[in-house]
């Protein structure tokens, strides 16, 4: 076995365009895969949590029928079973309140539909990091009373902090709704549909505005293990029932997203496999180059003693090793260019970046830098390589000594 | 010596029917070869000498007729036993040399010796032995590209030898030589056959080559002419 392994060796740095020539098939092919999954993946996770962790949260309770009809109408009591409920999960860290609902703002001539959210400061900054994103003012302490709003908005309204804006509006069961509001903050979002239309009031505020006073529309479920979403998805619908709320995960919230998601990986998945289809058409061909030029040698191997199973197991060490090195090299290869991506995600401009922010989603692209990712293409490099090496066992198999060294 | 025979072939053809027309390459080859022959087998090209010689070697099998090795049916052995018999039993040298190209010279001698599963001591042993004998001493170490085809159909032979074959089979080894390396090749077979009692049978349209056998036997249209011993 050593000699065969030897011989092996030996083989391998002979034919050095051979070795070349595979070892470089494998390493593209390595490196593409890699750099393609790790895109795709980095970008779209980055939408996911742009989406999901910035705003909608991994997943929310409602009244039944809210997320249909998005009217306040569909409000529900923030009563103690709801206030309680964090303790009913363990992977529930907490559950965060909104009023949500539309208004008419303004600020003396200009006037702007606007989407209210009334949130309890603390917890909504836990979840979504809010306060940090001020670029202006301060976020809501204690007392607050007043309105902090995104940027794009407040330039449209000529509005800065100290200013006051003016709502009006449709409040719970069609009451008027209208107030003014100090502006005590300014935030700006990557998301231009954001940026361009929030108004974030305290919690009592908007209550009082809306004529809601103890409701919410949305209870956002605030968790540090998003994998397990599901799990606590329905482990929440179990304590609250069907009959009274509706329970969704971010899945079923923004379903747009999942499909898009879908389609453009299955677009990967194909490419991928065309990829893979092109490898292994390459390898297929030295393989038989190979054969070809060694048919002789093979022949006198056979004459002096060696068995057709010794031949093809020097043969599949040989591919194995250069399948080794060429998927090696590919991983080393494509790893800091995936993390420079990933470390340095690309602004998208133009029609791309409209696509994305008519999602609400910040337009970059960027890498996931996972090791599962270089895992999984690396093995499956492998084990085609490997698969095509068997090739040459139906080859050996019918070698005749004389007709080889004919 | 007892005339002990090591090859024996009985009503031996050999038809090629893979193209359209066949081919009778040999046509009943009645011989026996005793241990210590300097045998060549002569005839003109396309007279039958190398099928003859790849099927007395077991490489090739015959459509008729059968091959006794050393009191061994060749017809007899699976595919696997016959290979190990033509291993432990049977040399080959070609006319082409056929080293293995990533392989030195001792390397290559050593190589059929690892198949058979021999000790490093006795591998080591038998094939500076056998390097020394074909006076290669000084290119242990070389890759067959850096020989000289004379050289290399030396280490060929010592390569051939090293199993302790019953008889080394040398289908025109001499083809591809000058006449320096012809005679050098010779005298070393010679002296092996006579000093160490090994036998060879070898093909060759070459006189010279004719002229150093003792026993010549001629083939024509794939059946014996003659058979002279000299
Ligand atoms: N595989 C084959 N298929 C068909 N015919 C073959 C095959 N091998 C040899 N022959 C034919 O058989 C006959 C004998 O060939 P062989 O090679 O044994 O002759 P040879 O005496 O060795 O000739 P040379 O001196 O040229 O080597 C020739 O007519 C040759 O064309
Ligand atoms: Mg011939």
């Amino acid at each position: 076995m050593a000699q065969l392994f030897k011989l092996a060796r030996r083989n391998i740095w002979r034919n050095k365009r051979r070795t070349i020539i595979t070892v470089c098939s494998i390493l593209f092919a390595v490196f593409f895969a890699t750099f393609m999954k790790s895109m795709q993946k980095g970008t779209w996770d980055n939408v996911v949590n742009s989406v999901v962790s910035n705003f909608f949260g991994f997943a929310q309770i409602h009244e039944n029928g809210y997320w249909e009809d998005l009217s306040l109408n569909k409000s529900m009591e923030y009563n103690a079973e709801l206030k309680n409920l964090a303790d009913s999960d363990e992977n529930i860290q907490d559950l965060v309140p909104r009023l949500e609902s539309f208004a008419l703002g303004s600020h003396d001539i200009k006037t702007k539909g606007v989407v209210v959210i009334g949130i309890d400061p603390v917890k909504e900054n836990k979840l979504t990091n809010l306060a940090d994103k001020i670029i202006q003012g301060k976020y809501f302490g204690e007392e607050s009373k007043g309105a902090i709003i995104a940027s794009g908005l407040a330039d449209y309204l000529k509005l800065t902090v100290g200013d006051t804006l003016v709502m009006i509006g449709q409040g719970f069961r069609g009451l008027n709704a209208a107030g003014k509001y100090l502006v005590e903050g300014m935030v700006e979002f990557g998301s231009p549909e954001l940026n361009n239309g929030m108004v974030y009031l305290p919690l009592d505020q908007a209550q009082y505005l809306y004529g809601a006073e103890g409701r919410i529309t949305n209870l956002i479920v605030d968790t540090d293990k998003p994998k397990k979403i599901k799990e606590t998805v329905s482990s929440l619908k179990n304590t609250l029932g069907s009959e009274k709320y509706e329970v969704m995960d971010w899945e079923e919230l923004i379903p747009d997203l999942v499909s898009a998601r879908q389609m453009d990986t299955a677009g990967g998945t194909i490419f991928l496999n065309i990829l893979y289809l092109l490898i292994s058409f390459g390898i297929f061909g030295t393989l038989l180059m190979m054969l070809k030029e060694r048919q002789y040698e093979f022949g006198v191997l056979l004459s002096i003693g060696m068995k057709k199973w010794q031949i093809f197991i020097m043969l599949w060490f040989e591919t194995i090793v250069l399948a080794f090195i060429g998927v090696l090299a590919g991983i080393l290869l494509a790893m800091p260019l995936i993390y420079y991506m990933f470390a340095n995600p690309v602004a998208l401009t133009g029609d791309m970046a409209s696509a994305y922010d008519s999602f609400g989603i910040e337009a970059v692209v960027t890498a996931a830098f996972e090791s599962g990712i270089f895992i999984q293409q690396g093995i499956v490099i492998f084990v085609i390589v490997t698969l095509l090496s068997l090739y040459p066992f139906f080859k050996i198999r019918s070698l005749h000594p004389v007709k080889a060294m004919r | 010596m007892a005339n002990n025979i090591v090859i024996e072939t009985k009503g031996l053809h050999k038809t090629y029917d893979e193209s359209k027309v066949p081919v009778h390459a040999v046509r009943g080859v009645d011989i026996k070869i005793t241990e210590g022959e300097f045998t060549a087998i002569v005839g003109p090209s396309g007279s039958g000498k190398s099928t003859l010689l790849n099927i007395i070697g077991g490489l090739d099998q015959p459509s008729e007729g059968s091959i006794i090795i050393d009191g061994q049916d060749l017809s007899k052995l699976k595919p696997n036993q016959l290979i190990d018999f033509r291993k432990n039993n049977i040399g080959f040298v070609f006319q082409s040399y056929n080293l293995i190209p990533v392989l030195t010279a001792k390397e290559n001698v050593e190589f059929v010796m690892l198949l058979q599963n021999r000790n490093e001591k006795e591998r080591s042993e038998r094939t500076k032995e056998l390097l020394d004998a074909v006076g290669l001493s000084d290119k242990y170490d070389v890759r067959p590209t850096e020989l000289s085809g004379g050289q290399q159909q030396r280490v060929a032979v010592a390569r051939a030898l090293a199993p302790k074959p019953k008889f080394i089979l040398a289908d025109e080894p001499t083809a591809n030589l000058d006449s320096t390396s012809t005679r050098n090749l010779l005298d070393i077979m010679a002296r092996l056959n006579q000093e160490e009692n090994i036998t060879f049978v070898f093909s060759t349209h070459d006189q010279r080559v004719i002229e150093r056998a003792r026993r010549v036997i001629s083939v024509e249209d794939g059946k014996v002419e003659s058979d002279i011993i000299k």
